[in-house]
């Protein structure tokens, strides 16, 4: 149906490259369509069916009880200190690598990428190594009565590990693309250091900045895997909502845990039409510098 | 920039002080294994009702659940429990050994070895018993696919294993050789080895994996509870092991938080005659003579063997079945 308006509508109809009849095509095309919905579409529409099984009134109830509140309240913790963190350095390191030439800049590239290759169980079990009774700090951490595995701290240290490269890696590329001309040019004219960051860089980046940061977010509240190795899964105090969907999930609580994964379900949907967004904008703007 | 940092220092700061400051109020910390779940949803709110009827303090039990195993290395990692309550003496013993925040000799500080009730292993298989599964002998059948966790991260896996060890062990009269070989079929059987009791069960009840579920009886009894009697068949074996989960004060823990009467109450309350309804209502058998022999006709009964008859004792078993290279990893290796 949507075929025919779009090629009524395109001002020039570009011919056929393909050779493959029509029925191919179709055929290809709706392998593809049913891969997605069976693997993508399906189970996020069964999340929130499951959730709804039993009715908007369980639903609520599921959501707002003390245990899934201190859930939410602990991801968007987790989320709120990882974030602003993330882009301080993201914005540091991308700006280092794309507009300096320095000695060690690879070893900072790959540094940067190390929680993408590292498992995230891994990232949680070294800081149980450094944090733990056992490990290097453990003791003197539990003589000052300090926590940081099994409480708040390090839930956002494991958070923070896993989602470092996201900013960083969307800042770079735009950074390197856009050369330091301009900076340059700011600073002959003048500028000081901070000026040139938030009149000349920071206008340059901000949509890729944003589009790293909704990306970082998502990925700072879905997390699961490192978070579980430091959480200890202590009920309404180090549990995520990650970690509450499989405590739910174990406890026959199938609804509760679907309705708390719907939450989850729920920001991927915000973050992916925000993503779009943005891209958008980031597709405008990059056309925008090609024509000047 | 500045108001950047200044909001995230905040943060951290705040967040290190709500830690502090949870666990400077009256709250206890109970680290137990996968299947007691819900025996301590509602233990927790009869202890804290008697406490505050005792005292008139209101206080708070925190909980979390794992493999026992796993978190025995919680606890001995600085998972800040107060009381621990798992499936078996080896992994308190463990915690005790490594990380010195229990006394050696805990296991006389409480009556009954400091397991305030009891349980043992059982088989759980689908409505009318499809692979005709009667005894330990039909698990090592070609074609019967048998769900158990895994024996180094869970406890009740290793009631499992020595379940299956004792039955073979008397049927080959002792023949170790071939009792080794007996449990090599059995876990050729195993589809899937999850890190926790209640992962497995989950996997052949929800997830419909296998056909005989290895399990903890109280285990098998919650699962008919939720599930109802038409779609699963408890098989009782020949023999089967008295599992004894022991409770204990996490002591240098308890101390520090300055909560250790409220801990040791915690646990004694569990030998007294509501606690030990409350284990019943849960499936696992009381220690209690008397509330024994008003619950009889809820347990069927199975001949038990301990621990020591075919193991000589928990510390020999970890070291001779479960230790890295042990028979276990030997076992497991020839799939």
């Amino acid at each position: 149906m949507t075929a025919i308006p779009l090629s009524q509508t395109s001002p020039a109809p570009h011919k056929v490259v393909t050779q493959e009849s029509p029925q191919v095509r179709r055929i290809l095309i709706l392998l593809a369509l049913s891969f997605l919905s069976l693997f993508l579409l399906l189970p996020l529409v069964a999340v929130f069916f499951e959730a709804l099984r039993k009715g908007w009134e369980v639903y609520f109830v599921a959501i707002t009880e003390p245990d899934a509140l201190a859930a939410i309240r602990l991801t968007l913790i987790a989320a709120a200190i990882a974030i602003p963190l993330n882009l301080l350095f993201g914005i540091a390191a991308a700006w280092t690598i794309a507009k300096f030439e320095f000695r060690g800049k690879s070893i900072l590239t790959s540094l940067i990428d190390l929680p993408f290759s590292v498992s995230p169980v891994v990232a949680g079990l070294i800081y149980v190594l450094i944090f733990g009774l056992q490990g290097w700090a453990g003791p003197w951490l539990r003589e000052h009565d300090l926590s940081v595995i099994f409480a708040v701290p390090g839930i956002v240290l494991a958070t923070i590990f896993v989602t470092v490269p996201f900013i960083a890696r969307e800042l770079i590329p735009l950074m390197q693309a856009q050369g330091s001309e301009e900076e340059e040019a700011a600073i002959i004219l003048g500028a000081s250091g901070w000026q040139t960051l938030w009149y000349v860089t920071l206008p340059n980046i901000k949509w890729g900045l944003l589009y790293g940061t909704i990306l970082c977010n998502a990925r700072a509240m879905g997390e699961f895997g490192a978070v579980s190795v430091v959480s200890g899964h202590i009920r309404g105090l180090t549990n995520t909502l990650s970690l509450h969907v499989e405590i739910l999930y174990n406890e026959y609580n199938f609804v509760a845990a679907f309705a708390v994964a719907s939450l989850l379900a729920l920001l991927a949907l915000v973050t992916l039409a925000l993503k779009t967004l943005v891209e958008a904008k980031v597709a405008q703007q990059a056309s925008r510098g090609n024509h000047s | 920039m500045k108001f950047n940092t200044g909001l995230t220092a905040g943060l951290l700061i705040l967040g290190l002080v709500c830690t502090r400051h949870a666990l400077a109020e009256q709250t206890i910390l109970n680290v137990s294994y996968d299947p007691t779940r819900e025996l301590y949803e509602e233990y927790n709110r009869e202890f804290i009702r008697h406490w505050q009827e005792k005292t008139g303090e209101k206080i708070t039990v925190r909980q979390s659940h794992g493999g026992s195993g796993k978190q025995a290395r919680a606890v001995i990692d600085g998972i800040p429990a107060d009381v621990v309550t798992l499936a078996l003496a080896h992994d308190i013993d463990a915690i005790s050994k490594q990380s010195g925040l229990i006394p050696a000799d805990w296991q006389q500080h409480l009556p009954n070895n400091s397991s305030p009730y009891l349980s043992t292993i059982v088989l759980l298989v689908r409505k009318d018993n499809p692979k005709g599964i009667r005894d330990w002998d039909d698990l090592i059948k070609p074609g019967v696919a048998v769900i158990t966790p895994n024996p180094k991260t869970s406890g009740g896996a290793r009631w499992n294993y020595l379940a299956a060890w004792g039955f073979a062990l008397k049927k080959y009269e002792g023949d170790e050789a071939k009792a080794q070989a007996f449990l090599t079929r059995l876990y050729r059987n195993v589809p899937i080895l999850d890190s926790g009791a209640r992962g497995s069960t989950i996997n052949f009840i929800q997830r419909g994996i296998g056909d005989v579920l290895i399990s903890w009886e109280n285990e098998a009894f919650l699962a008919l509870r939720e599930y109802g009697q038409e779609k699963f068949e408890i098989i009782i074996p020949s023999i089967s092991i008295l599992a004894e989960p022991p409770v204990t004060i996490v002591d240098k823990n308890a101390d520090k938080h300055g909560v250790r009467n409220i801990a040791r109450a915690y646990l004694e309350h569990l030998y007294s005659k509501a606690g030990q309804e409350i284990a019943v209502r849960n499936f696992y058998r009381p220690s209690d003579p008397e509330i024994a022999r008003k619950y009889a006709h809820q347990f069927p009964t199975v001949n038990l063997f301990t621990v020591n008859e075919v193991a000589g004792n928990w510390q020999l078993a970890q070291h001779i079945h479960f230790s890295d290279g042990g028979l276990f990893d030997k076992i497991y290796e020839y799939q």
